[in-house]
């Protein structure tokens, strides 16, 4: 979930404005060569590290190459092998299973946190609210090592404390509990980040609103709930988009924490470390080409259905 | 602020939709952009142009790229610059195992970047050998230095008819024990076999010693494969005559027996099943907790860098445990030698320098002493110097002399598969499997059979 962090922060405005209707005066045409002369240097490292090595990862995943065969053209064939690949089947499925758990809790531990901070105007508010956001501070590849070594039944905490009550300690990351030992890292590591955007959100609204719901005789439960929430679905619906994406390309933790549980995480626990585990370790290049678009397919079709059956709220219309 | 009351243009949402999910493929794609990256531009990590770790004595002379991660590099590295006037060599450390091999293979699928010389470990040769990564050595005059390592060290580092590696160092093995562990539940001798092994186990157990006897980790990989070749397993025949053509046996009756025995003490909870190289499996080393680390020729390194030990321990080093005492089997776990890329600029220098690097006695007692190396170079292998060396962490024990030397010499060598990596990760799922009580380990066996079979055939080999 790395890739989040390259991901701007901030909530986009409702793009209430409709477009000007267009004028095909000169001076318009003018100002559109200066525009393309001002993305220019942006649209020019685009395409070299962007659109080609799309291009060239596409091209690649249509061929195969065999360790004893050599390479061929095989058009489509990688992508029949990897939707009929249980074990690319399998990562996909824990994928998503895993954001239908994560993302609900996530977004409530945010939306709490933002909502209770959103009221309160201390200095301990102040503080709470960096304290939230460190972990996302915390490099992931740290932020996992850290828990790797607070889950080891041996230096962390959670076996002395079970050992004060005399029961051994769970290990967290065994195969039946590292589904929960992995919910609880992300959740420590973005919780806090989402709460930002939700607190960024909520600093938005025209606190006059709160003021008219307040005579109008709400208390506030009723202005979470009624008012605020409503009014901030568009940072819900970008939290939630970012969350199911991340959530999909899940890699850094359970590819940090194989090394310490190399019997729960496999080589092919998510798409993503299939992925890397066959282009690095496998040296198939081409079917990781191909496993990589697949997922991007099921990413496409992910927010495909949550952005249309969110369409009335998250301001795309 | 408005809310929006009306319906979603679906065109907009697809549009979006669209362009997500382009972006999870870059940024996956970008993840491993970056691991390409550091492969070829990183500096650091040597390549044609890269900068060294190591002063270049004479800059005039032809340089040689060496990727390497030996403990104590830099002297052995500054003894050959210091010697040669003509080669010289330029090393970087690309990261250990895994690591640099990703940067290899990413090299080799670029067609650019690699380092002339290589260290890989001997098990992954023939997983590059078949990507036409590494140069044969035979035209560059390998066999003038093959009198100076055993046949069995030797055929390990051929294919066919091809030398494609100058071995280094190996990893004969032997039995590291707690003496004082053993003394404390009454096992005066240490178990010569695999029955009194056993037995031996019970007995630290009834003592009522909270130590387990040893571990069996089920990502032992290496570890895993030499305990089922002293049973007999052979599983692959590869590499001879024909490159497409491979035999593979993993589900023989050696790897069965051996497994059986080890899960029965598993199931006894007479030996542990920690994962092993973590942090907790470390410690439990130094510690106490087990009474037994079976180990390679440079475990004994291994352990006396580990923190946290225990001051009163005391260890000794005893031969492998037999299953017939009468003909005893020698096995191997791990060992590197240094190859040529094909990529290499000067092939003729850079097998001067894979030949020549480890290949005097100064340069050799610098990797003994502080990179705790176990040479299969004979010259010093046989020497007084070697044999006769005592080490201070086993109270003066010559363990050479006493373990490693005979484990060495009968090694007979060993054929791993140009698929290697997949293997092992397969045997790993499975004997956590069979650990989870999944399967029974004849199960883990056949399936492990199963999987290696079909993939081999899935990569066009022809499956004898």
């Amino acid at each position: 979930m790395t890739q989040l962090a390259t991901v701007p922060t901030g909530v986009p405005a409702p793009t209430n404005a409709r477009p000007r209707p267009t004028r095909t005066g000169g001076i318009d045409r003018a100002r559109q060569r200066h525009g393309w002369l001002f993305v220019a240097p942006f649209t020019l490292v685009f395409i070299t590290f962007l659109i080609v090595p799309l291009g060239y990862a596409f091209w690649m995943s249509l061929h195969t190459k065999t360790l004893a065969a050599g390479e061929h053209f095989s058009g489509f064939e990688n992508y029949t092998r990897a939707f009929t690949d249980p074990e690319f089947l399998h990562g996909v499925a824990f994928v998503l299973r895993f954001s239908l758990v994560l993302i609900p809790i996530q977004m409530l531990v945010s939306l709490a946190a933002a909502l209770v901070l959103d009221n309160l105007s201390s200095r301990l508010s102040k503080f709470s609210r960096l304290m939230i956001f460190v972990p996302y501070a915390i490099p992931v590849v740290i932020g996992a090592m850290m828990w790797g070594f607070l889950y080891s039944p041996r230096f962390g905490p959670i076996g002395e404390i079970f050992g004060m009550f005399g029961i051994d300690a769970p290990f967290m990351l065994s195969p039946d509990n590292v589904f929960a030992g992995l919910l609880n890292v992300v959740v420590w590591q973005w919780a806090g980040y989402y709460m930002i955007i939700i607190y960024a959100a909520l600093r938005g609204i025209d606190t006059s609103v709160y003021e008219a719901a307040r005579m109008d005789g709400a208390n506030g439960w009723q202005i979470a709930l009624r008012i605020k929430v409503p009014m901030i679905s568009s940072a819900l619906v970008l939290i939630f988009v970012f969350a199911i994406i991340g959530t999909l390309q899940f890699f850094t933790e359970p590819q940090i924490l194989r090394s310490v549980a190399a019997g729960s995480i496999d080589a092919s626990f998510t798409p993503n470390i299939y992925a890397y585990t066959l282009a690095f370790s496998y040296s198939q290049f081409n079917y990781a080409s191909a496993i990589s678009f697949a997922l991007g397919v099921v990413v496409f079709i992910g927010s495909y259905v949550f952005l249309f059956l969110s369409r009335k709220r998250n301001g795309l219309s | 602020m408005k809310l929006k009351t009306h319906g979603g243009h679906p065109n907009r949402v697809m549009t979006a939709a669209l362009w997500l999910g382009l972006g999870a493929i870059t940024l996956s794609a970008c993840s491993g952009g970056s691991d390409a990256a550091d492969g070829t531009a990183d500096p650091a990590a040597g390549g044609s142009d890269g900068t060294c770790t190591n002063t270049v004595v004479n800059p005039d002379a032809e340089q040689v790229t060496v990727w390497a991660w030996y403990p104590a590099f830099e002297g052995v590295v500054d003894l050959f610059n210091n010697s040669h006037d003509d080669i010289q060599i330029c090393w970087s450390n690309a990261g250990q195992g895994n690591d640099e091999y990703t940067k290899f293979s990413t090299t080799i699928e670029a067609k650019s970047g690699a380092p002339d010389v290589i260290m890989l470990e001997t098990e992954v040769l023939p997983s590059f050998i078949i990507r036409d990564a590494l140069a044969d050595l035979t035209p560059y005059g390998a066999a003038d230095v093959e009198s100076s390592y055993a046949p069995g060290v030797w055929a390990d580092h051929s294919s066919g008819d091809g030398v494609y590696a100058i071995p280094v160092d190996g990893g004969p093995m032997g039995m590291l024990y707690r003496a004082d562990v053993f003394e404390a539940a009454g096992i005066m001798t240490p178990p010569t076999t695999w029955d009194e092994f056993a037995a031996a186990a019970q007995q630290l157990r009834d003592s009522g010693s909270t130590a387990l006897m040893t571990d069996f980790p089920t990502n032992g990989r290496a570890f895993n494969q030499a305990l089922f070749a002293q049973a007999g397993s052979e599983p692959y025949v590869f590499g001879d005559t024909d490159s497409t053509e491979v035999a593979i046996d993993l589900n023989d009756d050696g790897t069965k027996k051996v497994l059986n025995y080890w899960y029965d003490l598993i199931d006894k909870g007479l030996v542990g099943t920690d994962d092993a190289f973590t942090t907790d499996y470390n410690t439990k080393l130094v510690d106490g907790t087990y009474a037994v680390y079976l180990a390679a020729a440079w475990g004994p390194g291994y352990l006396s860098g580990l923190a946290g030990a225990d001051d009163t321990a005391v260890w000794r080093a005893a031969p492998m445990p037999q299953w017939d005492a009468a003909s005893p089997v020698q096995v191997n776990w791990g060992g590197s030698a240094f190859a040529v890329t094909s990529q290499a600029k000067n092939p003729e220098a850079a097998a001067t320098v894979a030949k020549e690097v480890f290949g005097t006695e100064e340069a050799w007692k610098i990797g003994i002493e502080e990179g705790a190396l176990y040479p299969l170079w004979k010259p010093i292998a046989e020497s007084e110097y070697f044999t006769a060396l005592e080490y201070p962490f086993f109270g003066g024990q010559k363990i050479n002399e006493d373990v490693f030397l005979d484990a060495a010499a009968g090694y007979e060598g060993f054929t791993f598969s140009p698929f290697q990596n997949f293997a092992y990760d397969q045997l790993t799922e499975e004997l956590f499997a069979a650990v989870q009580g999944e399967k029974s380990p004849e199960q883990a066996a056949d399936d492990l059979q199963g999987q290696v079979v079909d993939y081999a055939t899935s990569q066009g080999f022809t499956v004898k």
